[in-house]
């Protein structure tokens, strides 16, 4: 039984390749876009910063909810989503440093509430200073990111100190016990952060003028989706390597069943911000949905939907499909890079206007690409690939759907 | 649906159940059904039954709901009595969406319930043949169909080697008919065996 993983030379070798595509295309973007296109420069890395770094804290929420939910099935690759998660501190330091170069950098192209001036005379943006304000947004993006660091380290080191512990049942229940508290903690946080007012302070704002209570779980749900893909990727790249020996297909048409139903509820919060903004039809409400609607996105627009909803609505849809290793790595690139084009059209109408061919924020995201398959694969060399002592290792390994 | 004769045998337990329908199996012997307490794990591929469609059948009433509600909405709207409603266009597809989906969920739900109840032949007011008194209750009741070339000594032998007990030999419909639990028959079992 392999259960050491040793990172093979041709993964090192492409996270090292993309890792360079996306610097080169950072070099070439500081180069292309000076003056009013630095705009372009600021509006891919949060794009993409972010999108990165929610869809690997997607799995320290996968950890924790599937601990909360006493979930046996997961436990056999349990150590995929911990190393997805290891890459979470580096991802937070970059999107931090990007957010606080354009809060204090006053890049008020991506969020013209940095700027006094506007908040004065705007009427609007002076109601919503206590909220959007320069010392509220630096304090909940460290409180938040300090706390998901936090959370995400103390579940991964219990993880791995808990290999040397014993198999006696009352070591199972504080095993058991302590994994809980410490998953439900940090689902509070996760919950009033990506769940409420992170996204709202990121990316909503950058739309300062427009507001819809559904941003927050519609980018929860964008960000969950990809990450049970990116999940669902890296166990089927170990598996294919000959590692997570106890992992079959029932495990794989759990996380295909995963991967289908938040599809559908992805839809179903993107339908819900939509439908309620198209009935009531307030122009301030509206403007988001002008460019996006009627405006040059349009076809990303449909693109999204066609991607995100149909395509895993119809292909997830049969259990062959589900239970398939090279068809859920399909569905989950498929889904990531529908997600990622989610994002894309979140932040692009609202700063650089104008659809363009996305060279610059597509190379951006390879380079992140290259950073996670990095980070993860070294991850994954510290500690076993099975959680030996955990109490539903069992009902892991004689798991059936 | 036609009267057959039968060789029933009672288990216990699953452990010995199962190796039991795997030796019916090796042996040839035709297998009617197993009356189980509770739904085990594997039996069905034990026991070589296909996949069920019912999935597909389900997919098939979903698309019929979704058809339903949006040709009939928009035949309503547009064709039969068009309506300006807070100047919405006559095709304002995002408010069919809900009723839309919830036609979608009824057709599939209702149709596949339906066809479960007709693939399991259950329906109110049709009674099947019950092999045993305890078979869904405490005991799994395994029922072998006799054909031409089984016989019903050999079969009964075998099944008490194979750990069956209180086997027996049963003449009965195997099939549903129209009937009630609750009050008797007139005497289908008077004709003649494969009529």
């Amino acid at each position: 039984m392999k259960d050491q993983f040793v990172v093979p030379a041709r993964l090192k070798k492409t996270s090292f390749v993309l890792m360079g595509v996306g610097l080169l295309t950072l070099l070439i973007g500081l180069i292309a876009f000076q003056g009013e296109n630095a705009t372009r420069f600021w509006a891919g890395l949060l794009q993409n910063s972010s999108f990165f770094l929610l869809i690997t804290l997607a799995s320290t929420f996968f950890i924790a909810a599937t601990t909360l939910a006493h979930g046996g099935w997961q436990i056999a690759f349990r150590r995929v989503p911990e190393a997805i998660s290891m890459a979470v501190p580096a991802l937070c330091a970059i999107l931090f440093i990007i957010v606080m170069i354009l809060v204090f950098g006053g890049k008020e192209h991506i969020y013209h509430w940095v700027n006094a001036h506007h908040v004065a005379e705007d009427k609007i943006l002076t109601w919503k200073s206590a909220f959007l304000n320069k010392g509220f947004f630096t304090t909940a993006t460290i409180l938040t990111m300090g706390l998901w660091i936090f959370f995400t380290l103390k579940l991964r080191n219990m993880s791995i100190e808990e290999d040397g512990w014993d198999l006696k049942p009352e070591t199972g229940r504080k095993l058991i016990w302590r994994n809980t508290v410490w998953c439900g903690g940090f689902l509070v946080v996760y919950t009033l952060s990506v769940g409420s007012t992170t996204p709202w302070l990121w990316l909503m704002s950058i739309d300062a003028h427009w507001f819809s209570t559904m941003y927050s779980w519609y980018t929860f749900a964008s960000s969950w989706v990809s990450g049970l893909s990116l999940i669902a990727l890296f166990v089927v790249y170990l598996k294919k390597h000959g590692y997570l020996t106890y992992v079959n297909e029932e495990h794989l048409h759990d996380l295909g069943k995963f991967i289908f139903a938040f599809s559908i509820f992805w839809t179903y919060l993107w339908f819900s911000q939509y439908m309620l903004i198209w009935y009531a039809n307030m122009p301030e409400e509206t403007e988001y949905f002008q460019p996006r609607v009627w405006g040059e996105w349009r076809p990303i627009f449909f693109l999204n939907l066609l991607i995100n909803f149909i395509t895993p609505l119809l292909f997830l849809m049969k259990r062959d499909t589900k239970r398939n290793y090279t068809s859920v790595a399909f569905i989950a690139v498929v889904v990531i890079a529908g997600h990622w084009l989610d994002f894309w059209q979140m932040v692009g109408p609202g700063t650089y206007k104008h659809l363009v061919f996305p060279w610059y924020e597509l190379g951006l995201g390879a380079g992140f690409v290259g950073l996670i398959i990095f980070l993860v694969a070294n991850a994954l060399t510290k500690a076993p690939l099975v959680p030996k002592n955990h109490p539903y290792l069992k009902e892991s390994i004689v798991h059936h759907t | 649906m036609a009267v057959k004769n039968f060789v029933v045998g009672l288990f216990d337990d699953e452990a010995v159940l199962f190796p039991a329908v795997k030796k019916v199996r090796t042996a040839g012997y035709k297998l009617h059904d197993v009356y189980t307490p509770f739904p085990v794990h594997g039996l069905d591929h034990a026991m070589g039954l296909r996949e069920t469609s019912l999935h597909t059948a389900g997919f098939i009433y979903g698309i019929t709901g979704t058809t339903t509600a949006l040709s009939f909405m928009s035949w309503v709207f547009n064709v039969d009595w068009p309506l300006n409603i807070g100047g919405k266009p006559h095709f304002p597809l995002p408010a069919f969406i809900p009723i839309t989906f919830e036609l979608t969920v009824l057709f599939a739900a209702v149709g596949m319930v339906m066809t479960f109840c007709y693939l399991c032949q259950l329906m109110p007011g049709v009674k099947k043949h019950i092999f045993h008194p305890r078979q869904t209750d405490d005991k799994f009741v395994m029922v072998i169909e006799l054909t031409e070339k089984a016989n019903a000594e050999e079969v009964k032998r075998f099944l008490n080697e194979a750990g069956a007990h209180d086997v027996n030999e049963q003449r009965a419909e195997a099939g549903w008919w129209y009937g009630r639990f609750d009050k008797a028959d007139e005497d289908i079992y008077a004709r003649p065996a494969n009529a």
